[in-house]
């Protein structure tokens, strides 16, 4: 049942073969087992779980069940549920429980979906290993000396685990789509725009992005259709016809069922197989790209000549916007605030100086280094320009192939501690996926194979703009004629 | 030595939307604290602004009526910095690139008319308030006003007295709510000027060290502040020292500015593109409808009532200091089928003088246009002298009523017939020999004096111009 897609659940709640009530309690029955050695969820509040899977399964008695209703989803604590706790990983916000509703969570309760818990991360989604948030890091369920990625480590290790059937993320920099290919899941990172930020808790403002993480691709879509959706109270949201992203899947490109991604090109990027990336992962994707040919596609060489700009340019940019979106952190409203002060500087100071942590305050003091006075035309305006460029990069190669191919990550996931001292290190982890938030294509991760120490390696595919359901459908048919996605760590049985 | 004062002046209008710029709580003035603060308004984790198109539209409302350019492209930035009435640690406001771009407003002074010119008005978010007093060593925090509209209006330095200053505050302020875009109520801070004042030797080429006075929320204190500052800065120069430039607040009890930050206390505000909103594009179309839909402003009235109605300028500007009396104006000479002086005059005269008495502003009178062009045309008719009218003013004013009731129930009516004049008239004569023979000597002084008999006879109901042109007439022959 753990392995099982989300099609199989729902059609066994449909048979009535299962009740939400009993798929939510033997989830949560495993969280209680697993949990302690991966630190996955922050927050698990059973009660709560099972009146939405009782509410869930009146429903489905009711004849009222769309796809994702009584299936429990694992939220990232970056989201707010009114009356969960919501703490982003933060010491700042240990104490916060949200008095409303992301848009994202609201359009998941509406389709009966279960809040299964809310799932750890790195503090407000700063990092690629989930070592930063204040309850300690996530371990990863292949190897729990290793990191599990981040930010959205918490939701990877806990469908890579089997402890959730999907659960849902963020990406600012890579964070939904590093994890997956650490942990051997897929995620999605749409089109900027494509879900609401309403209530997701910002980090970078122009950068952020919702979206889902799950076994396979079949999965992120019925995921997405639910997460996605034009909001008003997010001024940034797209306003377009509703898209159905599993309309795709089963439909070749042509009728040649022997090659279902026949006429599908497929651009892979020199810059993407320099130097930096390592042997291991580099066999893999290659072996993958070789699959991909075997299944039609056409692989075309081509080049994204800004990419060894992305990772400065978006340390500049998300820096930026989120010294300014942390401000409100500030102990005067809610959240934490220093114990002993003196005067309101003091408290201020105290407060951020207590409820942040070193990696959130690195960010806070490089934003604000790039946004002062005589600094902002040198990091911040070009910064923006160099995110314009990378974007054209993208229109170009968009003239000659349909999907980008290349690694997610440049190694396989690390040891715990073994980049936390060196930011520029870990920053870099960060190479492949970032250009895809500059330019708010939409990007994912699937597992595609295994590297050094048996770890997963994620191949990544960039689209154009709303092209989700062209890639879901060529990472689907990958999935068809492959098992990697189906692989599970040992130790969670 | 002589000195010349330049002076800018930056307004916040606060936009007379129901709902805040960038969250649907209320604006309403006057709410239990915090109860008109929403999600937004807190800046609780994950909120998002969404602007209000309210706003916008005010925003280029006000842009047509100055003559400004609306850019069709404007982005809010965000302007950093800490502060707990602050909730989000950040102001949205306009920075580079501002809705209304230029622009001026003629104002009336005494000497005649002036220009200032408009650098820009741009939108924002007011932030909440804080509450030092009844926390007990705390302070409290109302975040009611937090994210209320406002429209902050930049003039070039082109004034150079408190008069003109306050001139142009008051233009202001009837320009905003002639066109209905803030209350101006100045008492709950819809409406507040900063002004920023500068002195230098006659004759100098370059600006001296301006210092800012903050948040002046009547005309008095504006006045009042500004004078002060000029003696200030001058007897400083005078003495030696030199004006530092500085963000000051008047203290309206000691009638004294004092200073509040100093230039290198300001903040690095570290303006950015607010990420969270998409640039405010507004199209042809929209501002064509907006301008359509404007009313006729004060300057094209003032224009127009001179022009066609034959008034003097100074009539004109005060007939359209506010919209409310230009209506009332209107309406009255519509009533009346014209008789624009005389309308004028009384409203200017009469009118105003006991609106004033009464504390009262034109919209509260107890005499509507309607009434009062009834007075008026029984003095056109003739019915009445001007002087009677006044009386007939009164009474209305107190009691209410219609003129011509008044007059035929307390009979006031004017004594015009002829005949029966000639014949108080010829009494007049044949009582006062002494003030005849007087005028035969050249004595221009004993003709008032014999009008006066007849007006007395009469009690005050002849007609004067009959009674001068029938006495001339007699003591001619």
């Amino acid at each position: 049942m753990f392995n099982a897609s989300l099609k199989q659940l729902s059609a066994l709640l449909a048979q009535k073969k299962l009740s939400s009530t009993e798929l939510t309690q033997s989830y949560l029955d495993r969280v209680a087992r697993l949990n302690p050695g991966l630190n996955a969820f922050l927050s698990v509040d059973a009660e709560r779980s099972l009146a939405q899977a009782r509410a869930a399964d009146e429903r489905i008695a009711a004849g009222k069940a769309q796809p994702l209703t009584g299936i429990p989803v694992a939220h990232k604590d970056i989201f707010c549920a009114r009356g969960w706790l919501t703490t982003c990983g933060s010491k700042m916000l240990a104490n916060f429980v949200s008095p409303y509703d992301a848009h994202v969570v609201e359009q998941l309760n509406a389709a009966g979906a279960v809040i299964l818990g809310k799932t750890n991360m790195d503090e407000f989604a700063m990092g690629s290993s989930s070592e930063t948030g204040f309850r300690g890091p996530v371990r990863n369920p292949w190897d729990r000396t290793r990191v599990a990625g981040g930010s959205s480590g918490g939701s990877a290790a806990a469908v890579a685990a089997r402890i959730a059937p999907v659960a849902i993320g963020t990406d600012t920099g890579g964070s939904i789509r590093q994890p997956a290919a650490l942990t051997g899941i897929c995620g999605l990172k749409p089109t900027y725009g494509v879900v609401s930020r309403y209530g997701m808790i910002a980090f970078a403002s122009s950068l952020d992005q919702g979206g889902p993480m799950g076994k396979s691709a079949e999965d992120l879509a019925l995921l997405l259709n639910v997460m996605a959706g034009f909001d008003a109270r997010d001024s940034t949201s797209l306003e377009r016809p509703a898209e159905d992203y599993a309309r795709l899947l089963d439909a070749p490109l042509t009728g040649d069922h022997a090659k279902p991604l026949s006429g599908l090109r497929i651009g892979v990027p020199r810059e993407y197989f320099g130097e930096g990336l390592s042997g291991d992962v580099a066999a893999a994707v290659e072996a993958t790209l070789a699959q991909f040919e075997k299944l039609g596609a056409t692989r075309i060489a081509i080049s994204l000549p800004n990419s060894g700009l992305s990772v400065p340019a978006y340390y500049v940019i998300a820096p930026a916007e989120a010294s300014s979106n942390l401000s409100r952190f500030d102990g005067v409203r809610y959240g934490y605030r220093a114990a002993e002060y003196g005067d309101l500087a003091d408290m201020y100071r105290k407060t951020r100086a207590q409820g942040f942590g070193a990696e959130v305050k690195r960010r806070i003091l490089i934003g604000t280094y790039v946004l002062s006075h005589g600094y902002y035309d040198a990091y911040y305006l070009k910064a923006q320009k160099i995110r314009r460029r990378i974007a054209q990069d993208f229109a170009a190669a968009y003239k000659h192939c349909d999907l980008i191919l290349g690694p997610t990550s440049p190694s396989v996931a690390f040891g715990l501690g073994a980049k936390v001292s060196d930011p520029v290190q870990m920053y870099l982890i960060d190479i492949y996926t970032v250009a895809a938030n500059l330019a708010g294509l939409p990007a994912m991760s699937i597992p595609c194979g295994f590297g050094e120490g048996g770890m997963p390696v994620g191949l990544q595919l960039v689209g154009d703009y709303f092209a989700e359901a062209r890639m879901l459908q060529a990472a689907h048919q990958f999935q068809l004629a492959t098992d990697w996605h189906l692989r599970q760590p040992a130790g969670t049985e | 030595m002589d000195w010349e004062t330049v002076i800018g002046i930056e307004t916040h209008a606060q936009l007379s939307t129901v709902s805040k710029i960038f969250s649907g709580a209320s604006t309403a003035f006057g709410a239990a604290p915090n109860v008109q603060a929403c999600a937004v308004d807190i800046a609780l984790p994950g909120v998002l602004p969404v602007l209000n198109k309210g706003a916008v539209e005010r925003a280029v409302r006000f842009g047509l009526a100055v003559g400004a350019d609306i850019r069709r492209r404007s982005v809010f930035a965000r302007k950093n910095y800490f502060y707990p009435d602050l909730p989000k640690g950040y102001q949205i406001s306009q920075y580079e690139l501002p809705v209304v771009q230029g622009g001026s407003l003629s104002v009336m002074l005494k000497g005649g008319e002036k220009t200032v010119r408009l650098t820009r008005a741009h939108l924002e978010e007011d932030a909440g308030k804080s509450l030092h007093e009844d926390f007990h060593g705390m302070s409290g925090i109302d975040l009611n006003r937090a994210g209320t509209p406002l429209l902050e209006i930049v003039t070039e330095p082109d004034m150079s007295s408190a008069e003109e200053a306050v001139a142009y505050a008051k233009a202001l302020h009837a320009l905003v709510r002639w066109i209905g875009i803030c209350d101006g109520n100045m008492q709950e801070g819809s409406f507040r000027c900063d002004a920023n004042v500068s002195v230098r030797r006659k004759g100098a080429d370059v600006l001296g060290t301006r210092c800012e006075i903050k948040n002046l929320n009547s005309f008095r204190f504006l006045e009042e502040a500004i004078n002060y500052e000029v003696r200030r800065q001058i007897e400083l120069i005078e003495d030696g020292g030199s004006v530092v430039q500085e963000t000051r607040l008047y203290d309206p009890d000691r009638k004294q500015t004092r200073s509040m930050r100093s230039k290198e206390d300001a903040h690095d505000y570290r303006y950015f593109p607010d990420p969270d909103l998409l640039p405010l594009a507004i199209s042809a179309e929209t501002i064509e409808q907006i301008r359509s839909e404007l009313p006729e402003l004060p300057a094209a009235k003032r224009k127009r009532y001179v022009d066609e109605y034959q008034l003097s300028a100074y009539d004109a500007g005060v007939l359209t200091s506010s919209r409310e009396v230009a209506d009332y104006f209107e309406d009255l000479v519509g009533a009346l089928g014209g008789g624009y002086k005389l309308a004028a005059s009384w409203i200017a005269g009469e009118l105003f003088g006991a609106l004033k008495r009464a504390g009262l502003e034109v919209s509260q009178s107890p005499l509507s246009s309607r009434q009062l062009a009834g007075l008026l045309r029984e003095i056109q008719d003739g019915v009445i002298s001007g002087k009677t009218a006044k009386d007939v003013f009164d009474a209305m004013w107190n009691g209410g009523g219609e003129a011509a009731d008044i007059i035929a129930a307390s009979g006031l009516k004017q004594i015009s017939d002829a005949g029966e004049l000639e014949q108080v008239i010829d009494a007049v004569l044949a009582a006062n020999s002494k003030s005849v023979e007087e005028y035969r000597a050249g004595r221009q002084k004993a003709f008032n004096a014999l009008v006066g008999q007849a007006m007395k006879a009469t009690r005050g109901k002849g007609n004067p111009a009959q009674i001068n042109e029938i006495l001339k007439k007699k003591l001619a022959g």
